[in-house]
């Protein structure tokens, strides 16, 4: 599928997969998009219902798949456990909408559920060069594979599932390139958020990063998958890693990966996915790896993220007004006052999981921590695997032992306490580690404040019951 | 899909950078079937304090504001969740058009695909909006599609982009998926050369 380029043809990864994808282009620029995979879960009923309505079938049903995460429950695998009727709909509708159209699906008795962007890729479903979509923001997490991955809207969901395309307008590119080493105690999710800090919420609106450097190479697949997961929360329409020997390792003889000479075919696709070295770039963007350190938020937004040695900023050091204002916004929000040590801020919950950090190897992280330690008195510490099958391996690791015998709570897969609409939620004034992705007003449940940070940090925080440098701690 | 040419009305500044779709519509409405007013929702947690009072100093609960159709917002507006719901509940809550320095890339998407129309306008224009609206809510703004123009004063006259088959989609009310499924000749032909 991956078409050689022409001859002295300079391209980015992103040009690469994009041409190789373009059905047609309108005449106003914006193109018309081959989608390869086409995820869906139970948030995409609206978007089955507008099918329905038109009386127009599924087109391509085998690169659709499906899988219930954001309304089901984390205490059993019971759909009828679900009491609010409306969110009970969600998730059946899902399962009927699959059974009726022929799309492969994992129910919630099916021991390989979990959040679509865990499970895709456990299972070998996104793949390198693919175009990826699905009706969630945080699609970009299939881009570690060097896939074009980016999340839509219900609309666009009803449009890719009548006809296997979708169009999109041209992003521009953005390169955002990490050398050097990660400090002790500093992960993949310290080197997205402080990518945040520095480019802001919107620093990438309108482009399609592409993360490259030593830094990033030296990443494991699912530390990748936590940097790409959270290209949105920069503005980014995507990120993308390319993909190399860890990526094809992590692909072999998973259920969904092409076999025998097919694979000998696709690898040698595969092995063309990267940005030529002399691949311009909109924009580009250095940084260092021994200068990021364990970062947590403080504020509601992404952008409001420190290192953990850091204090509460003062409103009057913004650069302008609406800065100040919205530090002064935040701080009321979330129960700080200026000047503060992030250090010395007390927590009720922790919350370790969700589609940025719910991997097995985020799980050992935490647990690493947790080891030998007690969750702090008066909080409530959750751990919510990624999936059935991340659940199952640290079962066979032991870690469920080491979280439940530290006092956590060790549930069922889904997305959970990251935006509560299954009913998990942080009740109002109540303070959250979290190791999900959004830390806006309201997120985690009505008046719920959330810092968002690392697997390791959220352990740390559990069993000191305030934030802290998780560097003291191992 | 609602036709669209010209908008008169009042416009909602929402001055604030970075408004995120869980503020636009909280989560805890998103299982709502469509067939529901998403008005109803629309910033819900930021119109009502804690008691679910309506707080008075939120834009969107002053009756200077009443009956805008017009909403008037600051950078990277609706980023964050994929929810349509945030557009339907701002199309539900009477308005037609949102006009920012920077949208959100889905949320921009989302609105074009629901008779909601996102504008694009440069970051001196749309401050120069805000002080018009703020100083005098009164102030009529007129967005013409036909010539791509916002006017809110003999002085403020400004064009604005918007992709040729979008603004068809608007100007005659109809949806793309329309269109796109007399492509499947161009499609099924992009499948075979895929599988060959």
């Amino acid at each position: 599928m991956q078409k050689t380029q022409p001859m002295g043809q300079v391209l980015t990864l992103f040009e690469k997969i994009w041409r190789s994808h373009v059905v047609m282009e309108r005449d106003d620029g914006v193109s018309l998009l081959y989608v390869d995979l086409h995820l869906v879960q139970d948030g995409s009923a609206p978007a089955f219902e507008m099918l329905h309505q038109r009386q127009i079938k599924v087109r391509v049903p085998s690169k659709t798949f499906g899988t219930p995460d954001h309304y089901i429950p984390t205490l059993g695998r019971n759909l009828s456990t679900i009491r609010d009727p409306e969110k009970r709909a969600m998730a059946k509708a899902l399962e009927d909408d699959c059974d009726k159209h022929h799309i492969p699906f994992f129910g919630l008795q099916d021991s390989r559920q979990g959040i679509i962007h865990v499970i895709a890729p456990e299972q070998g479903l996104s793949q390198p060069g693919q175009l990826i979509v699905c009706g969630d923001s945080h699609t970009g997490t299939h881009g570690a594979f060097g896939a074009l991955a980016f999340g839509i809207g219900a609309s666009e969901v009803a449009h890719v599932l009548a006809t296997q395309v979708v169009w999109q307008q041209k992003p521009l590119t953005m390169r955002i390139n990490i050398e050097g080493t990660l400090g002790k105690g500093v992960t993949a999710k310290d080197i997205i958020l402080a990518i945040i800090g520095k480019i802001g919420v919107a620093g990438a609106v309108g482009h399609a990063i592409e993360y490259t450097g030593q830094t990033i190479r030296d990443l494991s697949i699912q530390e990748r998958m936590t940097v790409c997961n959270m290209s949105i929360e920069a503005g980014g329409r995507t990120g993308m890693i390319a993909p190399d020997e860890k990526a094809f390792e992590w692909l072999k003889d998973k259920p969904f990966s092409p076999k025998g000479s097919d694979w000998e075919v696709a690898l040698k696709g595969w092995r063309n996915l990267f940005s030529d070295s002399a691949a311009v770039f909109n924009q580009v963007v250095q940084m260092r790896g021994e200068e990021i350190s364990p970062m947590v938020t403080w504020g509601n937004s992404p952008e409001d993220v420190l290192p953990i040695d850091g204090i509460v900023p003062f409103p009057a050091d913004a650069p302008n007004s609406v800065k100040r204002q919205s530090i002064e916004n935040a701080e009321a929000y979330m129960g700080l006052i200026p000047g503060q040590k992030l250090t010395e801020i007390k927590i009720d919950h922790v919350f370790i999981g969700s589609c940025t950090n719910g991997r097995i190897e985020d799980l050992r992280s935490a647990a690493a921590v947790v080891k030998d330690r007690h969750v702090a008195q008066g909080v409530q510490a959750w751990v919510v695997p990624g999936s059935g099958l991340v659940k199952r391996q640290a079962e066979q690791e032991g870690l469920d032992q080491i979280f439940m015998s530290a006092g956590f709570q060790w549930r069922e897969p889904g997305c959970s306490m990251c935006l509560g609409t299954n009913g998990d939620q942080v009740p109002a004034g109540q303070r959250c580690a979290s190791t999900s992705n959004r830390n806006f007003v309201g997120r985690q449940g009505p008046g719920s404040r959330t810092h968002l940070m690392s697997p390791a940090m959220a352990a740390a925080a559990a069993v000191t019951g305030r934030l802290t440098d998780v560097r003291n701690l191992i | 899909m609602e036709k669209f040419e010209t908008l008169q009305g009042v416009v909602l500044p929402l001055d604030k950078v970075n408004i995120d779709t869980d503020q636009i519509l909280p989560a805890r409405y998103l299982q709502k079937p469509r067939a529901n007013n998403f008005g109803d929702y629309l910033f819900k947690d930021v119109r009502h304090d804690g008691n679910g009072l309506l707080r008075p100093e939120f834009v969107l609960n002053q009756a200077a504001y009443v009956g805008a159709q017009i909403m008037l917002a600051n950078d990277n507006f609706g980023c964050g969740s994929s929810r349509e719901h945030a557009v339907w509940a701002i199309y539900d809550g009477g308005f037609r058009a949102v006009i920012a320095p920077s949208f959100g890339d889905i949320f921009f998407n989302n609105a074009l695909k629901n008779g909601l129309l996102p504008i694009r306008l440069a970051k001196s224009e749309v401050m120069s909006l805000f002080s018009l609206a703020q100083q005098n809510p009164e102030t009529q703004v007129v967005i013409d599609l036909v010539a791509q123009t916002v006017v809110a004063s003999p002085d403020f006259c400004v064009r604005f982009e918007i992709d040729n088959f979008s603004k068809r989609c608007f100007l005659e009310g109809i949806d793309e998926l329309g269109y796109t499924l007399s492509l499947l000749p161009q499609i099924e032909a992009f499948e075979r050369k895929q599988l060959s």
